[in-house]
């Protein structure tokens, strides 16, 4: 294998797992911008997305059109249920304490994901037949590109909700100023609720599309969280264009790295690299601080 | 139109309001006066539903709003356009106008709000210019245009102002005063808050003045400002029409 072929591999598997984090790193700003919480079920969110790909596809043999969007739904259905069964309950508004219960509902689903699903590592048949592509010199399964092009896809639907309908500019105006919301008429309960669905939809999207690569199990999505999470961080946390740049950056610089070193080294070198970036722009590559007070 | 009953509220054990009861009537201009914490922002709190009294009631058209959602009070038409401005900053000056609108998203409006974008942008000629520009980056006199304008898109009956000319230059204070006035003939009265007194009642047509939770006087624009003790007590003699209402 050439130099230039073995970059593009690099490339291209950093590309796939980077759409991952950003995806998942979506999920945590979205969450963040409608509540100022860090939500640590975001990583059981993509656990259930491929747990019920594995079913829906495998055991159920439903077609991929069919499994995939009642996948999405069921976990933006949980995300929906976390807000208003743990979230909005909760006797405290101290955002450490929510924080906190968004731990201890990741443990719980964990611990019922186990129960249904087992500890062993399902294989979820891939969205079309395994037939190897060659692109620019790098040699792909058909998944690859369907990784690229769902989370596009996941994208382009964000930006057309958030900045071309009402609803969209509401969980924004939410976001940026409840209060003055709330005034002009807008349910931000609602808004809230909302957030939670778009970030389990995008959590099971996660894990919809890496399992078939990764295989499922109750807890392959905790790993792929902290990296979203990571991601979000290194974007600049609660910006949405940083959450892709950020998860981009990281999934090229594990590839990279691991390519470059050891792969027993890809978290360590993410990792320092991310430690980096903060030290020089504590904000993220994108964040901007506060938002200007008006 | 807009009547309080006998409105109490505390802040645990701190009554910010007292058996406070007021009304303002169709095409009228009311100013609520009163020094730095007398309660005016917390009955502003209660009437748009953001706060549910302890005993008594908000009426509109006679219809039950106190205890309420928010979203209800809007659409039953009573808006308040906040202390501070509190534009979305980031969206731009259009977005933000669409917003004010969310209360009549549905299908059945789509023509009159169209019509209503054009009514806002004619009485505010500068937010015209700006449409497309994110509302943060305009100046405070702006800002306050687009706060307003944002809450007239909600078609209401009754606006709530809350301190309009905070921090704003006495130029553009008078500015944002004379569209208040012009308010009344697109059918809509206003409950307007104020520390500057003097620049409030050249423009409302009666007055209340309030001072720790309860209503102390109310009577007409010029009673106001006859009674010697009041203007002392309550308006502050060193106050002039125009001055920029800036809290200390």
């Amino acid at each position: 294998m050439s130099g230039w072929e073995q970059l593009s591999q690099y490339v291209m598997s950093g590309l796939t797992t980077g759409s991952i984090y950003a995806l998942a790193a979506l999920g945590f700003c979205l969450i963040y911008n409608a509540t100022h919480i860090v939500n640590f079920a975001q990583g059981d969110f993509i656990s259930l997305g491929g747990l019920m790909m594995y079913t829906l596809l495998g055991a159920a043999g439903l077609p991929a059109l069919l499994a995939l969007p009642l996948a999405v739904a069921v976990v933006a259905g949980l995300g929906v249920m976390l807000e208003a069964l743990a979230i909005r309950r909760a006797k405290s508004r101290d955002l450490t304490v929510l924080i906190f219960i968004t731990v201890a509902a990741s443990a719980l689903f964990r611990g019922v994901f186990k129960e249904i699903w087992g500890k062993q590592a399902l294989a979820v048949p891939p969205l079309s037949p395994d037939v190897p592509l060659r692109f620019l010199g790098a040699t792909l399964t058909p998944q690859n590109l369907w990784i690229l092009a769902i989370t596009l896809a996941a994208i382009a639907v964000l930006i057309y909700f958030f900045n071309h309908t009402l609803t969209g500019r509401a969980v924004r105006a939410v976001a940026i100023n409840p209060k003055a919301a709330a005034l002009m008429g807008i349910d931000t309960r609602r808004m809230v609720r909302l957030s939670f669905a778009l970030a389990g939809g995008l959590g099971a999207l996660a894990g919809a599309i890496i399992t078939p690569i990764t295989t499922a199990s109750y807890h392959v999505g905790v790993m792929m969280g902290l990296k979203g999470f990571a991601a979000a961080v290194l974007g600049g946390y609660g910006n949405f264009l940083g959450a892709i740049v950020g998860g981009l950056t990281l999934g090229l610089l594990e590839s990279l790295g691991a390519g470059a070193l050891s792969s027993a080294y890809k978290d360590v070198i993410a990792f320092v690299v991310l430690l980096l970036v903060l030290f020089i722009r504590p904000r993220g590559l994108l964040g901007r601080g506060e938002e200007a007070r008006v | 139109m807009l009547s309080v009953q006998s409105v109490d509220y505390s802040y645990g054990p701190v009554k910010a309001l007292r058996e406070v009861s007021l009304t303002v009537g169709p095409g009228e201009i009311v100013s609520l006066l009163g020094a730095n914490g007398a309660g005016k922002t917390t009955l502003l709190s209660v009437i748009s539903g953001l706060l549910a009294p302890a005993r008594g009631q908000v009426l509109l058209g006679g219809q039950v709003l106190s205890g309420r959602k928010t979203s209800l009070v809007v659409e039953a038409g009573l808006v308040q356009v906040p202390e501070g401005r509190q534009v979305f900053g980031p969206l731009s000056v259009e977005e933000n106008l669409q917003l004010g609108a969310y209360c009549r998203r549905g299908r059945q409006h789509r023509q009159q709000v169209s019509r209503d974008f054009e009514q806002v942008y004619h009485l505010f000629p500068p937010l015209a210019r700006r449409r497309r520009q994110p509302a943060g980056t305009l100046s405070g006199g702006e800002q306050q245009m687009v706060a307003m304008g944002r809450a007239l898109m909600a078609a209401p009956k009754v606006l709530l102002l809350d301190e309009p000319s905070l921090g704003l230059a006495p130029l553009v204070t008078r500015e944002i005063f004379d569209i208040i006035k012009k308010l009344p003939e697109q059918g809509c009265s206003v409950l307007l808050v104020e520390q500057n007194a003097l620049g409030a009642l050249s423009v409302a047509h009666r007055g209340y003045v309030l001072t720790n939770g309860s209503i102390r006087f109310s009577g007409s624009a010029a009673e106001i400002l006859g009674d010697r003790q009041l203007r002392e007590a309550f308006l502050g003699p060193e106050r002039f029409e125009g001055s920029t209402g800036n809290k200390p």
